[in-house]
């Protein structure tokens, strides 16, 4: 760990003093979207597939996650810096994003193994020390908190991302061709938006049975309608823009308009919009998992340590057992909403 | 305004009858009528049951009939108030969802009552002078209560009243009768959630309002400030706040799911939570409709009232 914040404070000095203009080429579009690539993309290999993985190269997956995930930090932290909020929410977003792909180097115990059932927070039994006490099982809390970062982040960020994908494109399509296909996914939205949130997941999760797929599906339904909604307002505000008749007039074709031209041009409200979901997906998640609904046990994950507690101990001796991943979520979603609200401080102000 | 009304009417029946379909759809797949045939005979029947003796147990029951008939028959029946019978409690789904219902009710009732007065009088303060030490106290204070999911929230607050402190009971069973004090942590729960939003709601649109020109014309006319705030900016600046309650029954019936399971009051979302984990089909379906109905009819009422509200549509 120690190790780790010394390389870390290392490269802060290097790239952010004297050359200005690097930190700038990286901040462009193309050069996140491919830092957020090299994070995701290992992490979703580790925790998706991971027993399909070689215990060979299973340690070596995470490695190119780790840089990018510093510099991506940099990076933010140098695109958002007049808006503190948008810092301290960048912050706790990246202290468990930091967590989640460094979690298998970190010197911490097994999350799965039983040790020493409700061992007190600070009890120590042989060579291991219970920072943050044990669960009902005598698994280490500490490094189950840790390790659940990684799942609430992989799922909750790609199912996001697919609501996104899908949401988006049906916005595109009914902003910008209008007509009959307007009405039909504005129909559609409408439907789904009509049913309460909570009970949406529930219907969908019980007709199609609980599991991470499936929770991407459920999240994709309750989320993609509201982000057609937005991208379809933007996209109707844009329409009818000089540019995009000129791209017209050269013959471009729909699909390209709308992803070439529409896309990249709406997306600051879809920033904001998205960091907000990300909170939401997170909640969602890990509170589906909390009613047994969502990701199945016994991997660490903070709406199944919720669970686990609640039914184990409701004692006030064992509650840091319910208060570690209460306020794991919390500090999540704290950041995700700080960052939000400073994007849109920014925005405001431009 | 009449024409606008009448189409929001027709788009509100046409979103109930797609629902219906929908709802129609998904359980009458053949899965869910071997669910049905696994809760009347029993798994191992089903499992040991021959292909025609199970075609012969559809017919009976008939189910076998073609689908949009079924669909009028099912439709029929709950008109008249017959939602079929739930597997878990042996008793009519009717009688247990207008139960549960009722419970919800009483809950939804005592987080408005305290929701919607804090919440409108911490907004329209913290509205009024923009950047005062109140209105950024507000801010963060609203940014940390929505922030907190509410099964961290009921966590947090279970932990301090009813297991450290012990002035409270942890669990909201209610097995003994009616008891107040079992209704406060789930309430507090709810309301922390929702405080924040409502508060920075109304804070926004009176912001807005007092940055109008008809609000510095009347301070700058030498009015009384306190007339100000009450005849003329409170007036518009309470429209925005009214659609925002409103529609928060829609959200409470999401956020009651996660509340009443934790707290194990016996309500509506524990009723659905429990029916799903059971596929207990027949009240999932009832509880679904009946929420869809709801919410439907809460975004009714809330566009209708914003429209009587709001003079520039109501005289448009």
């Amino acid at each position: 760990m120690k190790g780790d914040t010394a390389v870390a404070v290392t490269t802060i000095d290097d790239i952010a003093a004297p050359p200005r203009d690097w930190l700038k080429t990286l901040r462009s579009a193309r050069s996140v979207a491919v830092l957020i690539a090299l994070i995701w993309v290992p992490l979703m290999l580790y925790v998706m597939f991971g027993n399909h993985i070689g215990d060979a190269a299973k340690p070596y997956i995470l490695v190119p996650a780790v840089p990018a995930t510093a510099l991506l930090f940099i990076i933010g932290v140098s695109a958002w810096r007049e808006s503190p909020t948008a810092i301290v929410g960048l912050c706790l977003v990246f202290f468990w994003l930091i967590v989640a792909v460094t979690v298998p180097y970190l010197p911490i115990f097994d999350p799965n193994k039983p040790l020493m059932p409700f061992a007190p927070v600070g009890a120590v039994k042989g060579a291991h020390t219970f920072w943050l006490g044990g669960d009902w099982k005598g698994r280490d809390m500490l490094s189950r908190v840790l390790w659940g970062s990684q799942r609430i982040f992989i799922w909750g960020i790609t199912a996001t991302a697919v609501a996104y994908v899908v949401g988006a494109m049906l916005g595109l399509i009914a902003g910008y061709r209008g007509g009959w296909w307007d009405e039909i996914i504005s129909f559609i939205a409408n439907v789904l938006l009509a049913f309460p949130v909570m009970v949406l997941y529930v219907l969908i999760l019980t007709y199609l049975g609980p599991s991470g797929l499936n929770l991407i599906v459920a999240v994709t339904f309750a989320s993609a309608p509201g982000i057609m909604r937005i991208v379809r307002s933007l996209t109707l505000d844009n329409k009818t823009r000089d540019y995009i008749f000129a791209a017209q007039t050269r013959g471009e074709s729909p699909l390209y308009i709308m992803l070439v031209e529409l896309l990249p041009n709406v997306r600051g409200p879809l920033i904001v919009d998205a960091c907000l979901r990300l909170g939401y997906t997170t909640v969602a998640i890990a509170t589906l998992t909390f009613l047994g609904l969502g990701l199945p046990p016994p991997d660490a994950d903070w709406g199944l340590m919720i669970k686990e507690g609640a039914s184990a101990a409701m004692m006030f001796k064992f509650s840091y057992m319910l208060l570690i991943p209460a306020l794991a979520v919390s500090s999540l979603i704290l950041g995700f909403n700080l960052m939000a609200d400073g994007l849109r401080e920014i925005s405001l102000k431009d | 305004m009449l024409q606008i009304i009448a189409r929001r009417l027709v788009q509100m029946i046409l979103i109930m009858i797609t629902v219906s379909l929908i709802l129609f759809v998904i359980f009458d797949s053949d899965a869910f009528k071997k669910t049905i045939a696994v809760h009347e005979l029993g798994g191992y029947a089903v499992a040991a049951l021959s292909d025609s003796d199970y075609q012969g147990w559809l017919d009976k029951k008939g189910l076998n009939v073609p689908a949009p008939q079924r669909y009028i028959k099912w439709i029929s029946d709950i008109f008249h108030g017959d939602l079929g019978v739930s597997y878990l409690k042996n008793e009519p789904v009717t009688q247990l969802l207008l139960e549960r219902l009722r419970a919800t009710g009483i809950l939804a009732f005592w987080v408005f009552a305290l929701m919607v007065p804090t919440s409108l009088v911490f907004g329209i303060l913290s509205g009024m002078r923009e950047g005062s030490k109140l209105d950024r106290t507000l801010s963060v204070a609203a940014v940390f209560t929505t922030s907190i999911p509410e099964i961290a929230t009921a966590i947090i607050l279970s932990v301090i009243f009813a297991l450290g402190l012990g002035w409270l009971p942890s669990k909201s069973p209610m097995s003994g009768g009616f008891d107040g004090w079992q209704l406060v942590l789930p309430v507090l729960t709810l309301f922390l959630y929702d405080f924040g939003y409502v508060a920075r709601m109304t804070r926004a649109s009176m912001a807005e309002v007092m940055q109008s020109q008809y609000i510095r014309t009347a301070v700058l006319k030498g009015l009384p400030f306190w007339r100000v705030i009450l005849t003329h900016a409170l007036r518009n600046a309470l429209i925005a706040p009214f659609t925002v309650i409103i529609l928060q029954l829609n959200w409470l019936l999401s956020g009651v799911v996660v509340t009443e399971y934790f707290f194990e009051y016996h309500g509506f979302g524990k009723m659905l939570l429990d029916a799903a984990l059971g596929s207990d089909i027949y009240v999932i379906q009832a509880a679904t409709l009946a929420a869809v109905a709801l919410a439907v009819i809460t975004q009714l009422i809330s566009d209708i009232g914003y429209m009587f509200l709001n003079p520039r549509i109501r005289f448009g």
